[in-house]
């Protein structure tokens, strides 16, 4: 029982992470307006930056910077992907939302059920 | 120079996009994408050529050494590849110029070079990369400028196409992304060649196979394998006509590598194929894409769509191809991604000339054709007989070595399959030649611009294309016969 206990919490962030995954994917499938969705792909995104933050976490370690007295450091290399991830999660959103201005301002709506019945499927 | 020819076809489609957002120039926009195209198509078959000579070559971009930089890896199949997407994007850029000053407005045209360069440059990284981390960065760059292209249509409806495509595609390559950092996790590293040595000595366990379904799903979705394929009908239609030519001849064609190279390069043949389930799902799906989506594409009234239909289609026998996964059904994989991308470059260009001429949207305006517009019809004509399969033309290549293949397993279901799925083409194909050669012309349709020569000409090499490389298959079936030999199957033969 105390192991089941120790595992549960000594993983606890990947617990976090999909739930917030979960969330995140639910949302985007369940919402019908289009900001909301990208709130959703947001999330999602978002979840999967923790996901390569985690194991980076070295038990006792210290930011990685060369200093006297620390021999054990955190590894640095996933927050450097992250910050990729970032810019490229930054660019998609940005232009997600200029997409849903310009659909706003030619069909008058950003709901998406209401649009792609009307627009898409009826030909 | 040569020595850099690796980092240089990725990298001077970006130089040039980024040069012309800068100048914004209206004459010179078109002559800096040239330019650029036909750099990039220079490198790319020097780079071929380097392959074949002395077999995989190892880049260290910046300087850094691989396995902690990143390491651009060339083998005899992607360089192949880059090659056929450098030649294939640099045609469709020469016949772009009058396209686009008909479909798009005056002040997009300069964005739209821009974009187009940009997915280029991003498509060809994704080949080239030996990064998984490097391969997901490509992969957005082309992602992001295609969304752009989709929604420059001048039907208000690419927007939405655009959108949905967006909420798919980030879908996609977010799973792809989590299936690295599972890989990133087991391994601690992010080089495949470094990667698939390294798995190599781990036992199966679980994390491990849910990277491959992750990477498996996520590319899928860009693939737009049959039941994740919906955003793929409405970006081709709604898209500029030279947009949906380019991306419905390289886009998905370069997912398809990448879905190739983990299966075989970084997993392992034996990893993968060991796992009946997967072969069952990848097998499965193909056939009912190849079922599933022609049926659709019958009952299409609007001829883009029509034909994005045929292109699931297309796509469910690259894959078959892959769930086949012996050495003929690999060639015929290989050798469709090649003859697909110049069939599919030759109907869209055609429908781009439709579309300059006498905007052409639907299937039922081109009663008459063969007698308005002789050598646009003919070349539709032609590559769409491709489509089935008629022997004489690229299609019947690719479908014999996938029969071969299937032959060779004992799976007569999936021969069987191959054989109805044809006929279910001939059926939309059918209608599509019926109306231009059998039906008189629509009264009132005679409105026509006078289709510029350069336009013409692309279309008719394309379709040229299309029959050479179904009777002379050394340029196409031999290279992809050295590609599967030497890189996919190197350590089964």
């Amino acid at each position: 029982m105390s192991s089941v206990i120790y595992n549960f919490i000594s993983s606890y962030n990947y617990f976090v992470i999909i739930f917030l995954m979960i969330s995140g994917l639910f949302i985007v499938v369940s919402r019908g307006n289009m900001v909301k969705k990208l709130v959703g792909l947001a999330l999602f995104q978002t979840s999967v930056y923790i996901l390569y933050i985690s194991p980076g976490k070295i038990l006792h370690g210290t930011a990685p910077i060369l200093a006297d007295g620390y021999s054990i450091y955190s590894s640095p290399f996933p927050h450097v992907l992250i910050l990729t991830a970032i810019v490229v999660g930054i660019a998609t959103l940005a232009l997600g939302l200029s997409l849903v201005i310009r659909i706003n301002e030619e069909f008058g709506t950003i709901e998406e059920d209401k649009l792609f019945d009307d627009e898409l499927n009826n030909e | 120079m040569n020595e850099h020819a690796p980092a240089l076809v990725a990298m001077l489609p970006i130089i040039g996009a980024v040069l012309i957002m800068l100048t914004r120039h209206n004459s010179l926009n078109w002559i800096i994408a040239l330019l650029s195209g036909a750099g990039t198509t220079y490198y790319s078959i020097i780079l071929y050529l380097h392959a074949r000579s002395v077999g995989t070559i190892s880049y260290s971009m910046g300087g850094w050494e691989p396995p902690v930089g990143i390491e651009y890896r060339i083998d005899e199949l992607n360089s192949l590849l880059i090659a056929l997407i450098a030649i294939v994007s640099f045609l469709i850029l020469v016949y772009a110029k009058s396209s686009l000053c008909n479909e798009l407005k005056k002040n997009k045209i300069s964005t739209f070079y821009s974009m187009y360069l940009l997915c280029l440059g991003g498509l060809i990284g994704i080949l080239s990369t030996g990064d998984a981390f490097n391969a997901f960065v490509f992969l957005e760059i082309s992602s992001l400028a295609t969304y752009v292209i989709i929604s420059m249509g001048s039907d208000r409806r690419g927007l939405l196409a655009a959108y949905q495509y967006l909420i798919i595609g980030t879908i996609g390559a977010t799973l792809y992304v989590i299936g690295v950092g599972l890989i990133f996790i087991i391994t601690g590293s992010l080089n495949l060649y470094d990667i698939s040595i390294k798995l190599g000595d781990i036992e199966l366990y679980r994390p491990l196979l849910a990277s491959l379904a992750f990477i498996t799903v996520g590319i899928a979705l860009k693939i737009a394998l049959f039941p994740l394929h919906a955003w793929l009908p409405n970006a081709y239609a709604f898209a500029p006509s030279v947009g949906t030519a380019f991306l419905a001849s390289t886009a998905t064609k370069v997912a398809i590598y990448l879905l190739i190279k983990y299966l075989y390069l970084v997993y392992g043949f034996d990893l993968v194929y060991s796992n009946q389930i997967f072969i069952f799902v990848v097998l499965s799906l193909s056939i009912i894409a190849m079922f599933g989506a022609s049926l659709i594409a019958i009952f299409q009234s609007n001829l883009k769509k029509l034909f994005a239909y045929s292109s699931v289609a297309q796509i469910g026998y690259i894959t078959l191809g892959i769930g086949i996964a012996n050495y003929n059904g690999l060639i015929g994989s290989t050798v469709h991604i090649i003859n697909h991308s110049i069939i599919k470059a030759a109907i869209f260009l055609a429908i781009g000339c439709l579309v300059f001429s006498s905007k052409i949207v639907n299937i039922d305006q081109l009663a008459g054709l063969g007698k308005r517009m002789p050598m646009v019809a003919l070349c539709i004509t032609v590559s769409s007989l491709s489509l089935i399969g008629v022997p004489g033309t690229v299609g019947f290549i690719s479908k014999w070595y996938l029969v071969l293949g299937s032959l060779e397993q004992g799976w007569w279901v999936v021969v069987f399959a191959l054989a109805v799925s044809s006929i279910l083409a001939l059926i939309y194909v059918g209608r599509v030649i019926e109306l231009i050669w059998f039906h008189a012309p629509v009264v009132g349709m005679d409105s026509e611009n006078k289709i510029p020569f350069e336009m013409v000409a692309v279309t008719v090499l394309m379709t040229i294309a299309t029959i050479y490389f179904g009777i002379d298959t050394r340029l196409t079936g031999d290279l992809a016969k050295i590609a599967v030999e030497n890189v996919l199957l190197g350590e089964q033969l």
